[in-house]
């Protein structure tokens, strides 16, 4: 990109906003397909071919109808939450390379980054769900966090893992790390790691928790709490919340192409970086989908169990693991 | 709550168990019937309202209005009239009133005629506004408008 300073940073802006949008609104349209094809029914059809106006059809709706303000809600925090879940989201992308050259702002400490970002909606979700006056919206707040406690703790552990193998928190260098062919890619790094594939299982379920995503969609729990967080919302705030939970799983899923597979390095050698990044990030969203129209949603107990008593011990075990291989050979 | 490595690694093979049954199902045809643009064809046994069987060489009715399907109606529903007409052997029916919003599709009536001129129609989609559309289905004019 050799264009000025200032239009650089407003063309990365507005792409930014308009891969969030686009995303937000076609995932939905993805996951009521997949929905659909996964029980044997077809999904949207109606509006427009094959139901691809679907989103627009949604969102024309959302924002169509009134914003509620519930009395008694703390009007400004229940105002703001949307917008807390929303922009930290938009930030995350600031640092993700989607080619070689496609990257808004390259950052040294950009792991870092997305995850002090990643984790801020949390605090939003809980300040919406305080904020709304609603006895389910505040239980559901009480689990998100101790939900996403239990499972940033994990999570963490695995990407010190992955930096001490790395070396480097730039995600660009991490993805140049990873040039060749497939085996070089982290998740087939056994010679540093031996259990990558399980580093990656532990970083694709604390994904899955800390996006909310079902199994793990405590917060939301329609059956028991309504909607969760977002029961007091109407109009676009609720559709709010919807495209933060879907941004944040594209971010999940683009930090797992960049930490484990590759980023934009093709496995082949051919077409450009932009496609093989795309096509790795999506068939991650898909398995992200897959995976929440196969289980049940689990119990809050299960839940903390198994970050408890099984991530965070398999976790611990791998670093120690990992820092033995790298002293000894 | 202990969970001997041999569980873990178990539970987590069930569920990739799971997801491989789920992604079979993904690319299995789809069921659903897209209901107002096409809809099933019933089954020949089913049982809609009655109507009367044409008869395939003069194209009237085959009732004779004996009236035994009034007699056997359990929840009389049914009123038949008919007259004797000059030259014809048998009686022919003039008027036949079905009280639908009383019929229990017991199928009595179908049962008990001696000329197998009722049936069951294919008719499942019924619907109106009010109810007085069905207090009396006027079998006779059906069969004209046909």
């Amino acid at each position: 990109m050799n264009l000025p300073e200032p239009f650089r940073l407003l063309v990365f802006l507005l792409g930014t906003m308009a891969f969030v949008g686009a995303n937000a609104a076609y995932l939905v349209w993805v996951e009521r397909k997949g929905a659909g094809r996964f029980q044997r029914r077809t999904g949207p059809t109606e509006v427009g071919y094959a139901g691809l106006l679907q989103p627009i059809a949604d969102a024309i709706k959302l924002m169509s109808k009134q914003l509620i303000l519930p009395p008694g809600v703390d009007a400004t925090l229940f105002r703001l939450a949307p917008l807390l879940v929303l922009a930290p989201a938009m930030m995350c992308f600031a640092t993700i390379p989607f080619s070689e050259t496609l990257v808004p702002r390259n950052i040294n400490v950009g792991l870092v980054m997305v995850f002090s970002f990643g984790s801020i909606h949390v605090m939003a979700i809980m300040l919406g769900g305080w904020a709304s006056r609603n006895k389910y919206a505040i239980i559901s707040a009480a689990r998100i966090v101790s939900q996403n406690v239990a499972y940033e703790i994990p999570m963490l552990l695995v990407v010190i893992t992955l930096l001490m193998v790395t070396g480097t928190m730039n995600l660009h260098e991490i993805v140049q790390q990873q040039a060749g062919g497939f085996w070089n890619w982290n998740f087939f790094r056994l010679a540093a790691n031996p259990l990558m594939p399980v580093t990656f299982i532990i970083f694709y379920i604390c994904m899955l928790a800390e996006t909310n995503r079902a199994p793990f969609d405590m917060a939301e729990a329609e059956s028991e709490l309504v909607a969760g967080a977002f029961t007091e919302y109407a109009g676009m705030g609720f559709g709010v919340f919807f495209m933060a939970e879907y941004a944040n799983v594209v971010i999940g899923c683009s930090l797992a192409t960049v930490l484990f597979f590759g980023g934009w390095q093709s496995p082949i050698g051919v077409l450009p970086g932009l496609f093989w990044f795309l096509l790795k990030l999506y068939l991650l969203v898909f398995s992200v989908i897959w995976v929440r129209w196969t289980f049940p949603r689990t119990q809050f107990y299960g839940l903390l169990n198994l970050s408890w008593k099984i991530l965070i011990p398999l976790s611990l075990f791998i670093l120690l693991l990992t820092s033995a291989v790298m002293k000894l050979f | 709550m202990k969970h001997s490595p041999r569980q873990i690694i178990d539970g987590f093979w069930s569920l990739l168990t799971g997801m491989r049954i789920t992604l079979g199902q993904f690319f299995k045809p789809t069921v659903t019937v897209q209901y107002p643009h096409e809809s099933l064809k019933m089954p020949t046994r089913f049982r809609g309202h009655i109507v009367f069987v044409r008869d395939p060489e003069t194209g009237k009715s085959l009732c004779i209005a004996c009236k035994a399907c009034e007699k056997a109606c359990p929840s009389d529903c049914i009123v038949v009239d008919g007259i004797k007409r000059e030259g014809e052997k048998r009686k022919s029916v003039t008027d036949f009133k079905l009280d639908f919003t009383k019929c229990s599709l017991c199928g009595s009536c179908v049962e008990v005629c001696p000329t197998d001129a009722l049936e069951f129609s294919r008719a499942y989609n019924l619907a109106s506004v009010s109810k007085e559309q069905f207090h009396c289905i006027d079998l006779v004019k059906r069969l004209e408008q046909e």
